[in-house]
């Protein structure tokens, strides 16, 4: 009923009780590189937003760990669903970062052409769907995609993020059940962060752990300590090996901490305490990662500013060519609602064309998202 | 060519397109071993096993949140909700995912699944088995909504739906499932989208319709035109996308309108196209028009016969624009 919390490396970067999953040195260094530039770029984004630069963001601060150790175990045929707060899958799936940014600032180079509230990324070349804002639903579209993926009998895997706040959603039982009815090749990775914005797991669930919620779909939970990011990949690569041998889902709690708010709209002053978060700052996953690779001689402090300052250099490239990009042109707000404009939305066009033409309607700021 | 009610010929649309191609998929409650609980899938499982047809554990947003992930990975899927009335809890996947997915990803992801589902009164289901939820779907950006109003038609507009690149809801009214009776052609082919028919020409009042109250609209313009009035009745057949110009032409030929539909009067798809005649045009309106349709309650189980427009209702609203 109550999983052991698996770790790799304990909270002062030391071996932990679980031994290092094998991975080559390359590959473990490009893991810290993607954890530094997803932090780097949420410290960047927040400012931004603050400078009324880009009008909104979500945090992924303390989180790197868990969703990107957990995306390090897929391969590239693999399909993932994230949730808003999981940016580094991204970047690990070799996204280049300017897409995500002109995804934030919503340019005419955004691929999604400025439909969505920054951070709703979608990556068609990365097998990266389209992110909701509407909680849990991506956990069900996970599931299909898992049982499409058996009925064409090809060996691949569907992974799905999303928080602790999404195991009360509806969805989550439905994928969670589908998933195990099929015996789909799904892997449910719920990053327990503790908070659904202001309302704490106890407030969400009466089960003694996320990761307890798997026997009741016939499947394997696994808990692991969602700041170790080795941990969390060598649980998911168990769980990958499991789905595409044919034995079908698992769901991993990460337990988590989210360290900022939920979005650059909330002030986590209100409802946690912030003595909290300075208890979680030792247990910071970069951090641990950092004092295990040096430890292992990976990496060593020169190394590791050079990095820093490589991200560094390219998070302002990105910047300043999203801030050249321009919006996208009006017509585009009439693309993609169907294959091809319907009567109906071919007059809408004109007519605002029309609007536009004689000064009528002017195409304004997009201003902050005020709540 | 083969005589077959409505039933039949989703069985046979069905049949066919999956013979033609192996992406698509059947998946729903009982539609397995079982056929569904109107007989539509009757078959399909034993032709085409348990991979292509799926009986699925009972939640709606199970099989519409699993079609659409099918969808995405480039399987097409026709899930079916047993009756539209339970269609809710998968709402969401819906209207927040497949209607949104194309738009949203910048046309990366897109979601070409039909969903199948039976709607409108008329076989004493009380309020869930019985009612007209079009007007929830026609209000979502994204989303096509299909509503055949004979065997012929439901062939020929399902296989479109299926080869059609959108999510589409294909309402069928079980009230006419199993009669009438029509001929349908053999083999393939397709109704499209988007065009209305014109179900009987006419030229002093318009009578547009869909679904099950098409037929009733005939019947209602059969008795007029023993009165010497001429209605010309059109069968919208798709409300997304909307074929104006049939409409829109028929109107200035007659200047008089009816609009009847099944579901409650409030926010009906018919307050829609009345709006659109206002705009369009009013100049050439002789009487104003009138709507039949069901009243605002919940769908009722004894007074059904009373709460659905029924012809001679239709009739009476016919003489009352001739009249005006």
């Amino acid at each position: 009923m109550n999983p052991e919390l698996v770790q790799v490396i304990a909270e002062n970067g030391a071996p932990s009780t679980h031994r290092p999953p094998q991975v080559a040195e390359k590959a473990l260094l490009e893991l810290y590189r993607v954890m530094v530039l997803t932090r780097m770029l949420d410290d960047r984004a927040i400012l931004l937003q603050r400078q009324g630069r880009i009008g909104f963001y979500v945090p992924s601060t303390g989180q790197e760990g868990s969703h990107v150790g957990a995306a390090f175990a897929l391969g590239e045929r693999d399909w993932v669903y994230p949730s808003y707060r999981d940016p580094g899958v991204a970047l690990l799936r070799g996204v280049p970062l300017v897409e995500l940014l002109h995804q934030c600032y919503g340019t005419a180079q955004d691929n999604t052409r400025g439909r969505q509230m920054p951070v709703h990324y979608s990556f068609r070349k990365a097998n990266l769907v389209s992110i909701s804002s509407p909680i849990a639903t991506q956990i069900v579209q996970a599931a299909g995609t898992a049982m499409a993926m058996k009925i064409r009998k090809e060996p691949n895997v569907a992974l799905t993020f999303f928080g602790d706040g999404a195991t009360s959603a509806n969805d989550f039982h439905t994928g969670m059940n589908f998933a195990g009815v099929f015996a789909a090749p799904c892997i449910f990775v719920c990053e327990n962060n503790g908070w659904a914005i202001s309302v704490p797991l106890e407030g969400q669930t009466a089960s003694p752990t996320i990761a307890a919620k798997a026997e009741a779909y016939g499947m394997p939970g696994v808990r692991v300590d969602g700041n170790d990011v080795l941990a969390v990949y060598s649980a998911t690569k168990q769980a990958v090996e499991r789905a595409r041998a044919g034995h079908g889902p698992t769901l991993i709690e990460a337990v988590t901490f989210r360290m900022g708010p939920h979005s650059s709209s909330d002030d986590p002053k209100r409802y946690r305490d912030p003595a909290l978060c300075e208890a979680w700052r030792k247990k910071d996953p970069i951090e641990r990662f950092r004092h295990h690779l040096e430890r292992r001689e990976l990496l060593t402090p020169r190394r590791d500013a050079e990095i820093r300052a490589a991200c560094q250099a390219e998070i302002d490239a990105a910047i300043l060519e999203a801030e050249k990009a321009g919006p996208p042109a009006v017509g585009t707000l009439f693309d993609d609602v169907f294959s091809e404009r319907t009567p109906q939305l071919v007059e809408q066009c004109d007519a605002l064309r029309d609007a536009l033409r004689r000064g009528v309607v002017s195409q304004g700021h997009q201003g902050a998202f005020p709540l | 060519m083969p005589v077959m009610t409505m039933v039949q010929a989703i069985n046979d649309a069905l049949r066919l397109e999956m013979r033609r191609d192996d992406r698509v998929v059947v998946l729903g409650e009982d539609v397995g071993l079982n056929g569904g609980v109107f007989r539509c899938t009757e078959g399909l499982f034993q032709e085409f096993g348990g991979d292509r047809v799926l009986d699925t554990p009972l939640a709606e947003s199970g099989i519409i949140g699993t079609a659409i992930g099918m969808a995405l990975y480039g399987l097409v899927p026709v899930p079916e909700i047993q009756f539209s009335d339970f269609i809710y809890p998968a709402f969401d996947q819906i209207v927040s995912e497949a209607a949104k997915l194309r738009y949203r990803s910048g046309a990366e992801f897109t979601v070409p699944m039909t969903i199948r589902t039976p709607v409108g009164g008329g076989i004493r289901g009380g309020h869930y088995h019985s009612q007209s939820p079009e007007t929830y779907f026609t209000h979502t950006p994204g989303l096509k909504v299909v509503v055949p109003s004979s065997p012929s038609d439901a062939k020929g507009l399902l296989l479109a739906s299926i080869r059609d690149p959108d999510p589409v809801l294909f309402l069928e009214p079980k009230a006419i499932y199993r009669a009438p009776k029509e001929e349908v052609a053999e083999g393939d082919f397709t109704v499209p989208l988007g065009k209305a028919r014109i179900v009987r020409g006419g030229r002093d009042v318009t009578l547009i319709a869909w679904g099950a109250m098409v037929d009733r609209c005939q019947k209602a313009a059969e008795q007029c035109a023993q009165e010497d009035l001429d209605c010309e009745v059109i069968d919208v057949r798709t409300l997304v996308p909307l074929d104006e110009a049939t409409i829109l032409e028929s109107v200035k030929k007659t200047g008089r309108v009816v609009i009847v539909y099944e579901a409650p009067r409030t926010s009906g798809f018919g307050g829609e196209i009345s709006a659109i005649l206002a705009e369009k045009v009013i100049e050439y309106l002789e009487a104003p028009i009138v709507r039949v349709t069901g009243f605002d309650t919940p769908f009722p189980y004894t007074l059904e016969s009373v709460y659905l427009p029924e012809p001679g209702r239709i009739r009476e609203a016919v003489q009352q624009v001739a009249r005006f």
